[in-house]
């Protein structure tokens, strides 16, 4: 298809540009593109070479004290450069905060198209790339098609799972840039507190019932939920009667719809259900097979919270080490 | 005196979207509104202007009319609306409406500070503010959570994945905004009089001489083939394993593959 060729993965989060790698392999598998990994920074030489057992066929690398540190603006010049003179087919993007402003400014500046946070990819026969996406607040899922090249989309974390490293070497192709000064100076950087958010916009909450025994128990609940970025919630009877909290999820209480609700030793009940109904995907995690949740869950896990919630923490850390 | 943009969006208010029988999402008839982070970031504008004084003049490009909800930022607070309203616009992308944006933005004049919302709640793409500041190549500041504009500079704090960033730069710029910056005001039926005598100044493409091929599906990157509503039926898939370790491996699995981890 005319002069663009290639497929390139490119993330300021080197472990994701792996991820990004894996998920190219199978997108562009029983085809004949070029699959390359675009490294920028200071002291990349090693990363360069670890590239190519994740399954890059090239590595694309800027290596220059400039980009010791992340800066939008002077790596967005060092990838629009080569961008330019390279002319790749596709080009996936680290979809983080920071990445998804790269990709767009990058899509501005080759004025092209730009799908952000995709969940699914595929090329059609024309070679055209296509996207789905969620939108409209979990609402509607968009299937979307390039009609201009460079094809630039955006993929987050855990999307694809990195690969088994394998033997491989490639072609590392060096390329040299002058990097401007940025126009963005950072004057300071906060680590994040575990998240303060209101509960009602929370992306994810883990919601505990009465199968929780003692409000301690809470504990493993709450590390669920601070793993995923999310909010811990519990049903009234834990609020009213045992009095281990102040407010609840329900008909009477908050109302909630994340894009993942996780329901941990909680029957059911219709006034609970009436709360959380509109989340997006729901677990529910019982001891009782006939509990009432399990009608209202996409996915059923029929056992003991008290086993369930820790595996799940400690499967969770072993994937975002991997991250 | 600093003159201060805001891009509003009228999005789809997604709350009452209903899908038709093959579960297409029925767009048309949906009650429209300000994007949410729109809001927050004229509610922004206004406390600026309310400190240090100056102008707050709102953009909205669209294919149907807006002019309710322009009229809704005008009892706000804003001084003057923009509309750029032509059919030539529908299934406009990103690109294409960051394009008319831009040269609107020219058109009216090179303010001191632009600011938008994060995303828009519909789209969610997050690409308008990052797009307009390549166009009118000013620096731009994006998931802002606090800003102050003082002396030819504007400082934010970015919301990032795990750390708050502190930044600065200098005017002209553009801030993008999230809904922790404020909570927006209602306004009050005496400032809704008086915004009825407020400008709506309504172009054409032509006004801002962007030929019809920049625009539409035509000027896009990306076209949208459908939109659908993800399947309310709950899917009840039991999740089974040898042990609590192998049934949790299973579930996160699936979740990751569902796209609802780590957004």
């Amino acid at each position: 298809m005319g002069e663009f060729k290639g497929l390139w993965v490119y993330s300021e989060n080197y472990d994701l540009m792996l991820e990004l790698l894996a998920g190219s392999c199978t997108l562009i598998k029983n085809s004949n593109i070029e699959l390359a990994a675009v490294l920028l920074g200071s002291g990349m030489k090693e990363k360069a070479n670890e590239a190519f057992k994740y399954g890059a066929d090239k590595v694309f690398l800027i290596d220059n004290p400039r980009l010791k540190n992340f800066e939008i603006k002077t790596y967005l010049d060092a990838l629009t450069g080569l961008v330019k003179s390279n002319k790749p087919e596709i080009l996936l993007i680290g979809s983080t905060k920071n990445g998804k402003e790269l990709a767009s400014r990058l899509a501005a500046r080759l004025e092209t198209g730009c799908t952000p946070d995709c969940s699914q990819l595929t090329i059609n026969e024309d070679g055209w790339l296509v996207t789905k996406r969620i939108v409209y607040s979990g609402r509607a899922v968009v299937t979307a098609i390039f009609r201009k090249k460079p094809q630039i989309a955006a993929v987050p974390p855990r999307i694809f799972e990195k690969m088994e490293p394998k033997e491989k070497s490639g072609e590392i192709v060096n390329v040299e840039v002058t990097v401007e000064e940025p126009k963005l100076e950072v004057v300071g950087i906060n680590k994040m507190k575990t998240a303060d958010v209101k509960i009602e916009e929370a992306q994810i909450v883990v919601c505990g019932g009465r199968g929780i025994e003692k409000k301690e128990d809470f504990k493993s609940l709450e590390e669920l939920a601070q793993l995923l970025k999310g909010q811990v919630g519990n049903t009234r009877p834990l609020a009213e009667d045992r009095k281990w909290f102040t407010g609840w999820i329900g008909l009477s209480g908050k109302k909630i719809k994340p894009t993942l609700y996780m329901g941990c030793g909680i029957s059911g009940m219709i006034q609970h259900v009436a709360g959380m109904r509109d989340s997006q995907l729901v677990v529910a995690i019982n001891k009782d097979p006939e509990a009432a949740i399990f009608e209202v869950a996409d996915y059923v896990v029929v056992g003991d919270l008290y086993e369930i919630v820790p595996a799940i923490v400690e499967e969770l850390k072993k994937k975002m080490k991997s991250v | 005196m600093p003159k201060i943009i805001v891009c509003l969006k009228q999005a789809i208010d997604v709350s009452q979207l209903r899908a038709d029988a093959t579960g297409n999402l029925v767009t048309a008839g949906v009650p429209r509104k300000i994007s949410d982070f729109d809001k927050n970031a004229l509610e922004e504008a206004i406390r600026l202007k309310e400190k240090i004084g100056g102008e707050v003049i709102t953009v909205t490009a669209s294919a149907e009319d807006a002019k309710t909800s322009i009229r809704e930022a005008l009892a706000m607070g804003a001084d003057k609306g923009y509309l750029i309203c032509d059919e030539a616009m529908q299934n406009s992308d990103t690109l294409a409406i960051s394009v008319v944006l831009a040269e609107a933005v020219k058109k009216i004049g090179q303010p001191d500070i632009i600011l938008c919302g994060e995303a828009s709640i519909d789209g969610f793409s997050a690409q308008i503010g990052p797009r307009l500041a390549e166009l009118l190549d000013i620096p731009v500041i994006t998931y802002a959570r606090k800003i102050s504009l003082e002396n030819g500079f504007v400082t934010a704090e970015r919301t990032l994945e795990d750390s708050f960033e502190m930044v600065k730069t200098r005017t002209p710029a553009i801030v993008t905004v999230t809904k922790e910056i404020n909570d927006p005001r209602i306004p009050s039926l005496m400032a809704i009089m008086k915004a009825s005598k407020k400008e709506i100044v309504t172009w054409k493409l032509g006004d801002i001489n962007i030929p019809q091929e920049k625009a539409g599906e035509e000027g896009s990157g990306v076209r949208i083939m459908d939109v659908l509503a993800p399947k309310v039926e709950r899917k009840k898939i039991v999740v089974e394993g040898e042990n609590p370790d192998d049934i949790a491996e299973r579930l996160v699995k699936a979740l990751i593959q569902e796209g609802v981890l780590g957004r």
